[in-house]
């Protein structure tokens, strides 16, 4: 059904802190082999090992230069992009075929790809870029947050959360429930600030980014500013004598 | 918006159609009058339906598309269609065998024709990242279009010229709107990493295209937009007006030309917010 259910209590989601991310990529890798290997069709890929390969991901990485305004440093921000699981989820209301659905227990957003025909209407409802047509499946893919490893009895309880989650090397992504206020992601959240992406266009997305702390400015004097103002000796001098000459420019 | 082939002939093609099918129902032609009219606007709308399945990459699946009428004005789209078109091809029989056919059924067919061209329009400006779309022009000028298109085929001549100048003028202002409503949106890169400060793209996360680039971050032909939208008021608006009393059928074709050109700008100008995280627009 496309149409959402009602709010659920438990909100599964990812918090992505993009003070602590790298961009090394691990999390795109890692979504990339376990959703080709998934239950599902596989991730594909068109021409992989060709002059322009391209294919379908779930996650992509993006890198940002910030320049605050108050004149502080400027930044490199890495930028993890995937679906925010919204609450008002633009991309199941509008899927003719009750493909793209979300889950009322839990609230993720998922494709029911026996159903996808291909028509792409979610992923331009989308805001975030969120869904890739797979190239050779002819449905349309999006992050399940690794449904099919959360609730599975053969993985180690410790991999039972996203693969992008579980790899991540730097610990910048975090997975828990921020429906529940106690949760350790809903007081990261809290703590940091956690915000949402686009929130003027009303999809309330459960993903949460956490934003990159304020370089310290770099301490000292402007260079080549004099530094000492009663200079002795040859230095002295030589300062003395220079300050004789016409100036050039 | 990636301006494909087969939803510019699809949305061109069945909008004349119903347009055609909508007049017809209501100034009720007789005998064979009605058998050319209702006829041509069932082709027309069928073709149109037919190229629109070659936008689905599992054409078989559409049989599920009558589903979630609910929530979805795609399904709304694939539920009315249908319907418009059987019940003025009953409506259309009825007046080419027996010339006459109750007033109740033209008038509920014009309304399913005008309702089909409504949802798809509500398809497109229901979405909400795409802020040119975002817009009460777009069911607005969708509709004028079909009605002038219609009119040019089976209405007298000064109605169809009324209605092809409010179509201009509708499809004007949808350009007008359409200038500024990425900005006005007010969505940046800063809105859409929710960073503060100066925003840009340093590095893209692959360097070749994928299907978010190809489909909604494309900026295929905005070059040539100005000429392009002066074919389409040419073609669409001032030729038909010109040859509308000379012959019907080729002010229509005029004017189905000129929509092309408009419909095709409205995918290739239409901007997705999605490409701030591509560094454009």
């Amino acid at each position: 059904m496309t149409t959402l259910p009602p709010p659920s209590p438990v909100k599964l989601g990812l918090v992505i802190d993009l003070d602590t991310c790298v961009g090394c990529q691990a999390c795109v890798t890692a979504c990339k082999a376990w959703n080709t290997g998934g239950t599902g069709a596989p991730l594909a890929d068109l021409d992989p090992w060709g002059a322009s390969p391209e294919g379908a991901f779930l996650n992509r990485v993006h890198t940002f230069e910030r320049l605050p305004e108050d004149g502080g440093p400027p930044q490199i921000v890495h930028f993890p992009r995937s679906c925010l699981h919204c609450e008002d989820a633009p991309c199941v209301t509008v899927c003719p075929t009750g493909a793209s659905w979300k889950r009322a227990a839990d609230g993720i957003v998922l494709v029911d790809e026996d159903r996808c025909m291909g028509c792409g209407l979610c992923a331009w409802a989308c805001p975030y870029g969120a869904r890739e047509m797979d190239p050779v499946a002819g449905v349309m893919k999006k992050c399940t947050l690794c449904a099919d490893r959360l609730d599975d009895p053969a993985l180690e309880p410790a991999d039972r959360i996203p693969a992008c989650v579980r790899t991540c090397p730097t610990g910048a992504r975090h997975f828990g429930d921020l429906g529940d206020p106690e949760s350790p992601v809903s007081q990261l959240v809290a703590e940091r600030g956690g915000r949402d992406l686009l929130p003027d266009l009303g999809t309330r997305p459960v993903n949460k980014y956490l934003p990159p702390r304020t370089r310290d400015r770099a301490p000292g004097a402007p260079a080549l500013d004099p530094v000492a103002t009663d200079a002795r000796g040859f230095l002295g001098w030589l300062d003395r004598a220079l300050s004789t000459l016409p100036r050039l420019g | 918006m990636h301006p494909a082939p087969s939803l510019i002939l699809f949305s061109s093609l069945s909008g004349l159609g119903l347009g055609l099918l909508a007049w017809a129902s209501l100034l009720r032609p007789e005998g064979g009058a009605a058998l050319l009219a209702f006829g041509l606007g069932l082709a027309l709308a069928a073709a149109g339906l037919g190229a629109s399945v070659f936008h689905l990459r599992r054409p078989a699946r559409a049989r599920f598309a009558f589903s979630q009428w609910r929530s979805s004005w795609l399904s709304r789209e694939a539920v009315l269609a249908p319907l418009a078109l059987g019940t003025a091809a009953l409506h259309g029989l009825l007046l080419a065998l027996r010339g006459e056919s109750p007033l109740a059924l033209g008038l509920l067919a014009a309304l399913l024709c005008a309702l089909t061209v409504l949802s798809t329009a509500m398809i497109y400006a229901t979405i909400r990242a795409v802020p040119r779309w975002h817009h009460w022009s777009v069911p607005a000028h969708f509709l004028a279009l079909a009605a002038a298109g219609g009119a040019l085929l089976a209405a007298p001549a000064p109605l169809a010229a009324a209605l092809l100048i409010g179509a201009g003028v509708l499809v004007a202002l949808h350009w007008h709107h359409g200038r500024t409503a990425f900005a006005r949106a007010g969505q940046s890169a800063a809105t859409a990493t929710a960073l503060e400060g100066r925003v840009r793209l340093f590095a893209p996360p692959h360097t070749g295209p994928n299907y978010v680039t190809r489909e909604m971050a494309g900026q295929v032909g905005r070059a040539r937009a100005g000429q392009l939208r002066l074919l389409a008021l040419a073609l669409g608006l001032l030729l038909p007006l010109a040859l509308l009393w000379l012959s019907p059928p080729l002010a229509a074709l005029s004017h189905l030309a000129g929509v092309l050109c408009a419909r095709w700008l409205f995918f290739a100008e239409a901007e997705h917010v999605v490409s701030l995280y591509y560094g454009r627009p």
